[in-house]
């Protein structure tokens, strides 16, 4: 293929995708149960996060793809040279990577579901591979291998969930399974349940089964760690859920409760631990990633309110995350290193990627007004009205020490004189970025400031419909 | 029919001894495909009905993507990224084998409250098998120093998964049954082409010297 | 079934035992192409044997002419405990096969002692590595029959297998065929056969059994071959009966079965042998290793 004619059919494939997704949100007005597929607010509410996303990050790949075309590239860190993956199978894993995605979040039978998830990482392993050196394949080598176990991990706990079900549910349709889960074995929907969690959430980087993710994402090219990150996350995430929804229905949600909170909290500890002496700047955010995947399990199995500040948390994490690595991918465009300490100076020298960069961070750090800051809270105040008091306070000393942590690294990126960039003199003089790789991060960055501000009533009450079957409000 | 089944199901947790405590790469191989081989029997002994159409159409499928395909593509992998037939795992042998030992306890031990409330029509002696296979891939894919051998542990656990799936008659749609044996089919095949570019670029596929990147 | 068949299988083990070993010679030479040996060898060698006295050295005291003796007695004490197929042993009791396991170790204890008065190094070597690898076994062989036990609910030998047949059509034969082949691979261990021992190799280096037996002669090597191929006997009447579901209403055939059972496997034992090396003897402790794991496994799945 053309390469020209691959960046324009990815442009148009994720505006199709983007229009289709819209399209649907607003045609079915109640959730619609199918026994294959179908789209329920749950799954709504994922599948537009996916398309957003999607659409903003495939703006950038455009212009990313453009530069990189044919060219031979020195590697930043060891200074060999190596070649790009052919463009057209970068498209297309890229396309793939998507339709997987949009089928996790449609699929209503737990067996499509998990179909979809693993395809979900054979799609993206090749686009992690994108820059083919070593490194690159290393980190590949180990997203596959781990995400692959541990979806035979969750494939073994379907098949439990089946043998829970015997005689009473003839498929594996989620519907007939809440319909019917108080008949369910409760020995085996836990066994299943336990499968389900620890599987997915291998995919889902909850601590500690998270080892590849810190390596593919500072491997990969930053739009692609910025689909794994906001949008495979929350796929993975939500096949999680729809476990936690069965036991619930099955009167089990003090069990899967706990065991979320249990994986939200050691994820948040690791997060922090790893956080505060990280030293290049996308681990940096794999680990924040960590931490915000932490924050998802915990509200989950808070219940209550905390149920609905995760679910908005998922999207506004999405976006935040997004927006930072598009952006850490023009830090690395124009600095040439991913060490935190070679940045000086973002600020002055790129100004709008700078100002970004660091309005991100305290986005995502949880200050007002930005979007993390609401959903956080949310999900705090649903933890001590349902008594959970320890977790509360693991979740804010968590916080706290995550916040530091970044700051310390990140304010020094931002401010202080410019340093050490390729092609400048070092004057103070900034450098113009191209449109296409601040406009993305920019369109995010509104909507994350736009959450924090103002959620609309139709998405107050998605959430609200999406959070009643997980034990919500 | 019980003895049968009993027997072919000893008979897998064999190969899994045979995969772990086989020194040659071919060996391996041929233990795995055994193993897709004995899912297929099973899979027909344990059927209750006169063999309809679905269930002999996916034993054959069965037999021929984990029987043939699968170790094809294997030997094809060896051959083409030039890897030396000797297993070098991390562990010795016996230390290997004694961890097998200690997890075929586990397996049986923590089968016991599941197979309790199991529902009546389960095969005893089942669930720990697919435990057992399942761990034994496990452990292969952490001592095992080479790329390929990684592979073949996780398509040992994969075989695992599947005896439980098979055991319990689970009545899934054809339909997704295909689609899980193609998502096995096409992981193993992109660690395929992963595996190659490895080779290709490191000229070796031992996975212990893909240690650039840790903390 | 009357007692007498019982001490008929008695006199048929002691009498039939040195031509167990020179089955195995035959089907190693059939193997190998050669003619071989008659197969009344054995026989002839122990008549030769036994018409010979002894030769002792200065520095040996009555230690080392009392050891063979003393293992040949325990290897005719254990053989009165061992059924043949179906047919019960002389004599038995509840636990019985801790008899049978004992007094052979007492047997090999005393050959040690022997082998250690010489105060020869090749013997002192051969009598540490005996002791290691039969010490790994005994657990081994322990809880292979524990698991036959658990499966026919037998507690002395002779009753596990008396029932074993009726067993195998009920439970099916996994399990004891498992247990079975971890006491067949203990057999090798215990008898001194490749892949552990080679019992005909020249270079004392390399041996096990016979490094500690190297300065006997005579009489006293004849108790101790003796000794060694009642020894096999026994294992390979309890690893047949294991293996083979054969009974019948007549004492007779039963009998004839037992026996046929025991050249069998000495017949597999043979061609083990010319199949296989001998294995390094760093990787022997791995074999048992392996017959360890065959009986763990079969001990779960009888209880399972």
């Amino acid at each position: 293929m053309e390469p020209a004619c691959a960046a324009a059919s990815v442009g148009v494939g994720a505006l199709a995708h983007a229009a289709a997704v819209f399209g649907l949100f607003f045609s079915f007005p109640s959730d619609a149960e199918g026994r294959w597929v179908g789209l329920d607010s749950l799954g709504r509410m994922f599948l537009a996060t996916t398309a957003i996303l999607f659409l903003s990050v495939v703006f950038y790949t455009l212009g990313y793809l453009r530069r990189e075309e044919g060219r031979t590239t020195r590697d930043l860190e060891e200074g060999f040279l190596f070649r790009n993956e052919p463009e057209g199978m970068f498209v297309g894993c890229l396309f793939l990577f998507l339709a997987s995605m949009s089928l996790v979040c449609i699929a209503q039978h737990l067996g499509l579901l998990w179909v979809a998830v693993e395809a979900t990482t054979l799609a993206s392993a090749p686009l992690i591979s994108f820059h083919r050196h070593h490194r690159s394949l290393e980190a590949t080598w180990k997203y596959l291998l781990i995400c692959s176990v541990g979806i035979a991990f969750a494939l073994l706990g379907v098949f439990m969930l089946a043998v829970a079900g015997e005689g009473l549910v003839r498929l594996l349709a989620l519907h007939e399974l809440i319909a019917s889960a108080g008949g369910l074995n409760p020995v085996w929907l836990k066994a299943a349940f336990i499968l389900m969690l620890v599987g997915y959430g291998t995919k889902a980087r909850l601590a500690p089964m998270h080892t590849w993710l810190p390596d593919a994402h500072s491997e990969a090219p930053s739009m692609v760690s910025a689909l794994l990150s906001g949008a495979l996350l929350n796929c993975a995430f939500l096949a999680q859920l729809r476990a936690h929804a069965i036991l619930l229905a099955a009167g089990l949600g003090m069990f899967s409760g706990g065991l979320l909170i249990v994986f939200g909290l050691i994820s948040l500890v690791v997060a922090a631990l790893f956080v505060v002496r990280q030293g290049d700047y996308k681990r940096l955010l794999a680990y924040s990633s960590i931490e915000n995947m932490g924050i998802l399990a915990l509200g989950m199995g808070g219940g209550g309110l905390a149920v609905a500040g995760a679910l908005l948390h998922a999207l506004n994490h999405s976006l935040a995350k997004g927006l930072l690595f598009l952006v850490s991918g023009n830090l690395l465009a124009v600095f040439r290193s991913k060490r935190i300490a070679d940045i000086q100076g973002a600020l002055s020298l790129t100004p709008i990627s700078g100002g970004l960069w660091l309005g991100g961070f305290f986005a995502l750090g949880g200050l007002p007004p930005f979007g993390p800051f609401l959903s956080e809270w949310l999900v705090l105040k649903g933890l001590l009205e349902n008594g959970r008091w320890v977790a509360a306070v693991f979740f804010l000393l968590a916080l706290s020490v995550v916040f530091a942590g970044v700051m310390r690294h990140i304010l020094p990126m931002a401010f202080g004189r410019p340093s050490m960039a390729e092609g400048h003199d070092g004057s103070s003089s900034s450098i113009r970025e191209p449109l296409w790789s601040i406009l993305s991060p920019l369109v995010l960055g509104a909507m994350a400031l736009g959450l924090g501000l103002f959620v609309s009533a139709p998405l107050w009450r998605l959430i609200h419909r999406a959070a009643v079957g997980l034990g919500g409000p | 029919m019980t003895g049968i089944v009993d027997f072919l199901i000893v008979l897998l947790l064999l190969t899994n001894l045979r995969i772990l405590g086989s020194s040659r790469i071919p060996a391996c191989i041929s233990a795995v495909a055994l193993q897709g081989v004995l899912l297929a029997v099973i899979l027909v002994s344990l059927s209750s009905e006169p063999l309809w159409g679905g269930t002999a159409a996916f034993a054959l499928l069965l037999l021929a993507v984990k029987g043939v395909v699968l170790p094809w593509l294997l030997r094809r992998a060896m051959r083409d990224a030039s890897v030396t037939r000797e297993v070098e795992p991390f562990v010795d042998f016996s230390t290997l084998l004694l961890l097998g030992g200690g997890l075929m306890g586990l397996s049986f031990l923590i089968a016991r409250p599941l197979q309790v409330s199991a529902p009546p029509s389960t095969e005893k002696g089942l669930l720990p098998s697919a435990f057992f296979t399942l761990l034994t891939g496990l452990l292969v894919i952490i001592t095992r120093r080479k790329a390929l051998t990684q592979v073949l542990g996780y398509l040992t656990m994969e075989n695992g998964v599947y005896l439980f799936g098979v055991s319990q008659a689970i009545r899934e749609p054809l339909l997704i049954e295909l689609g899980i044996l193609l998502d096995v089919m096409a992981a193993v095949f992109v660690m395929g082409i992963v595996l190659f570019q490895i080779n290709r670029e490191f000229d070796h596929i031992d996975t212990d010297r893909l240690s650039v990147l840790k903390e | 079934m009357t007692p007498a068949f019982s001490f008929v299988s008695f006199g048929l083990a002691i009498t039939l035992s040195p031509l167990l070993l020179g089955v195995i010679q035959k089907t190693k030479a059939f193997f190998a192409g050669r003619e071989g040996a008659p197969l009344m060898q054995p026989y002839f060698d122990f008549v030769k044997l036994f018409r010979k006295g002894g030769v002792y050295s200065r520095t040996t005291s009555w230690v080392f002419w009392a050891g063979p003796i003393a293992n040949l007695a325990a290897a005719l004490l254990s053989l009165t405990f061992v059924p043949l197929g179906r047919i019960p042993a002389p004599a038995a009791f509840p636990g019985d096969v801790f008899m049978v396991a004992y007094s052979l170790s007492l047997g090999r204890f005393l050959m040690v002692l022997a082998a250690l008065d010489t105060g020869s190094a090749f013997e002192g070597m051969g009598a540490s590595r005996e002791v290691r690898f039969s010490l790994l076994a005994e657990p081994v062989f322990f809880v292979s029959v524990l698991t036959l036990a658990v499966v026919t609910q037998g507690a002395s030998l002779s009753e596990i297998y008396g029932t074993l047949p009726r067993h195998m059509v009920h439970q099916g034969i996994s399990t004891i065929w498992l247990a079975g082949g971890a006491v067949a691979l203990v057999l090798l261990v215990e008898n001194a056969r490749i892949p552990v021992d080679d019992p005909t190799t020249h270079l004392e280096l390399t041996m096990i059994h016979e490094a500690m037996v190297l300065d006997h002669g005579g009489i006293d090597i004849g108790f101790v071959q003796y000794g060694a191929a009642l020894k096999l006997w026994m294992f390979s009447a309890l690893v047949a009966g294991a293996f083979f579901p054969f009974s019948s209403a007549r004492p007779f055939l039963e009998v004839m079965g037992g026996i046929g059972g025991v050249f069998a496997v000495a017949v597999a034992v043979g061609i083990v042998e010319s199949s296989m090396a001998r294995l390094r003897l760093i990787r022997v402790p791995q074999l048992i290793l392996l017959a360890g794991v065959l009986a763990l496994m079969a001990l779960l799945w009888a209880a399972r």
